[in-house]
């Protein structure tokens, strides 16, 4: 599908729910509200959006320790989330899973996934399950750069080009794994160039760029669902944040992050391409805003009014308990 | 009835799994050459060649694809030809299958089978004989089934094939050619209900997969010195039937826990402990248990005979809480 204005006007919603779902939890953390830690999406944001754009609701996601802005662009409902950070029995996880295994299903949405390349296996088993089905769904795995160092992305290109399934593998190299440059301990600087091994197509975009992840989102789903295979898409992005929360982030400069932040920031690109095709006005651009605002609000809202777990509840959910064979 | 080996047994549950319910599908090594290196693959080919995977030597991918197909609906099979090779895979197995269903607050069903060929065979030495139980047992999330006969074997891996939640399925090599009664016609057997393998008074032998021939022939052995033993198999370690265990203890006031593992921190030590907390007032003698010594499996066969437990060893273990 073509980037016309009314669609853009929507991904560009969907840029914003990510950055200021976020940033509300940031703040929630400081109230104390939100326990534990929080790895953020600020600054990568034009990479989920443009992927999840060309994918319909019953294609899978996969995502990362880093995924609530993979959830928000694929559909998940943000009160939902946003009570799962609060630790409410409404939150998508039911208070089982927090901000590193979020997920939600009625989406096929299959989970952030606190292991670095964990959603590699199985993202290209569930598109090893469309071609069994031979069903036409696609399944999209997003990981750091860090995950091309492990042996699960290597072992799940492999099996994703062998049998050409109908994944597509989206790197988001923010250029640091945790607290070390990538270009301390990588031995190639794209990812992308790392398909030739597998023998399936490597495209590197710049991730800020959201014409540019999406035209390669939109040519390897549309080669995954014809049944070519997989693609690798590398988007080179930057973490407006820390690792997780309470990273001293003493690995870069502040110079460094300012000048992303004012120069590279997706959405204030965006937002200006938008603008020069007068698809965007001022007017509308606040408007999205503040209509984006009111649903943080509320999400908070609901998460505040929703029900801390009760004692009893840590014994379910290990096991299927209802289930009894049957002959 | 008819009498097959247990690695028929199994190969007949899968194809009457696979026949049942089109999501079921079988992936690993080598399983379409000649069916697997233990024939429990064989035929399958033949009747469904668009379920059933060949892969490359990667168990982490191969349990990682299991794990995504369960996901998303499908009945995965995994053969991993070796137990020691699920090393390769423990973070698909304990990360990603065992916790999905619990992280997500309930939403993922994770119905993979895994299949671990385990113990001591051929002298294949420390790094193709493990069995690693009590590895399993100790993950939330993760059912282990461990049949000793191919009667338990087929209903057992038919329940594994249809239950929602992860199993890991261990089959001991040294079983799979030992032959008894299985019934042609469909049966499943519940996880978390031991079997009786044999009635006694006297003392009860706990024995778990393979050491379940080896009581047996104690057993036998045993009657000329005037002890009738009752010996219990668990048939699957988690869930695990303390009832049935607890029962038959209560009656004997005796009792030997056997494994072919070492003891050190094993599945005989959670069920020493199981039976200390629960009968404690039952029991007539210290609880004895019979396992390997907390050694890697050697390749020499002088060595392996006195790492792994035999018939002797049970029967030794016999005379001592009789004593």
């Amino acid at each position: 599908m073509t980037l016309n204005a009314e669609l853009s006007r929507r991904i560009y919603t969907d840029m914003w729910r990510i950055r200021l779902f976020e940033e509300e939890a940031l703040r929630q953390t400081s109230l104390g509200s939100v326990k534990g830690t929080l790895h953020t999406y600020c600054g990568e944001e034009a990479i989920a959006v443009a992927v999840c754009a060309h994918l319909r609701d019953d294609d899978y996601v996969l995502g990362t320790h880093r995924s609530h802005g993979h959830c928000l662009a694929k559909g998940a409902p943000m009160d939902r989330m946003m009570a799962e950070l609060f630790g409410r029995t409404t939150g998508s996880c039911r208070a089982k899973g927090g901000s590193m295994h979020i997920a939600d299903f009625s989406r096929n949405i299959l989970g952030a996934n606190g292991i670095v390349a964990g959603g590699i296996g199985p993202g290209t088993g569930t598109a090893l399950a469309s071609k069994i089905r031979k069903s036409d769904q696609v399944s999209v795995v997003f990981f750091g750069d860090g995950a091309a160092a492990r042996g699960p992305f290597h072992e799940g290109l492999l099996f994703g080009s062998l049998w050409k399934l109908p994944v597509i593998y989206v790197c988001e190299n923010n250029g640091y794994q945790q607290w070390v440059p990538r270009r301390n301990v990588a031995v190639v600087d794209s990812v992308a160039d790392m398909a030739a091994s597998y023998a399936i197509p490597g495209v590197s975009v710049d991730g800020q760029d959201l014409e540019a992840v999406y035209g390669a989102a939109e040519e390897a789903v549309a080669r995954a669902r014809r049944g070519e295979g997989p693609t690798l898409i590398e988007a080179r992005t930057y973490r407006f944040y820390g690792h997780s929360l309470g990273d001293m982030e003493e690995y870069r400069s502040r110079e460094e992050v300012d000048d992303w932040r004012e120069n590279r920031d997706p959405i204030k690109l965006f937002s200006a391409w938008m603008k020069e095709r007068q698809w965007l006005g001022d007017d509308e651009d606040e408007a999205i805003q503040t209509e984006v605002k009111a649903e943080i609000v509320r999400s908070v809202t609901y998460a505040e009014e929703s029900p801390l777990p009760s004692p009893e509840d840590v014994m379910t959910d290990v096991l299927d308990d209802e289930w009894r064979v049957s002959a | 009835m008819r009498t097959i080996a247990l690695r028929d047994a199994l190969r007949e549950a899968l194809h009457e799994e696979m026949a049942r319910d089109d999501s079921v599908f079988v992936i690993g090594e080598d399983v379409i050459a000649h069916g697997g290196p233990y024939t429990v693959t064989q035929g399958i080919v033949d009747k469904w060649p668009e379920r059933i995977f060949e892969t490359p030597i990667a168990e982490a991918g191969i349990v990682g694809l299991g794990v995504g197909a369960a996901l998303a609906g499908m009945r995965p099979v995994v053969e991993i030809m070796y137990v020691d090779f699920i090393t390769c895979a423990m973070d698909e197995v304990v990360n990603q299958a065992a916790k999905m269903r619990y992280m997500t607050g309930g939403q993922a069903s994770v119905p993979i089978v895994i299949r671990l060929p385990c113990g001591p065979a051929r002298l294949v030495a420390a790094q193709h004989s493990q069995i690693m139980e009590s590895w399993f047992m100790h993950v939330p999330g993760l059912q282990v089934v461990a049949p000793s006969t191919p009667y338990d074997a087929k209903g057992l891996m038919k329940t594994a094939i249809r239950s929602p939640d992860p199993v890991a399925f261990f089959e001991y090599k040294a079983l799979y050619v030992s032959e008894g009664e299985v019934p042609e016609e469909d049966y499943v057997i519940p996880f978390g209900k031991a079997d009786i393998k044999r009635e006694g008074e006297d003392a009860t032998v706990v024995a778990i997969g393979g050491m379940v021939p080896r009581a047996l022939e104690a057993g036998i052995a045993l009657e000329d010195e005037g002890y009738d033993i009752e010996v219990v198999d668990p048939r699957t370690l988690a869930p695990l039937d303390m009832e049935t265990i607890c029962e038959s203890v209560r009656r004997t006031g005796r009792v030997v826990v056997c494994e072919m593992d070492s003891s050190f921190a094993g599945t005989g030590a959670e069920i020493a402990a199981a039976l200390a907390e629960q009968c404690f007032h039952d029991l007539r003698a210290p609880i004895v248990r019979v396992g390997s010594p907390h050694v890697p499996m050697p390749f020499a066969e002088e060595l392996v005979n006195v790492t792994v437990p035999d018939a002797k060893a049970v029967a030794n273990a016999v005379r001592k809480v009789m004593a």
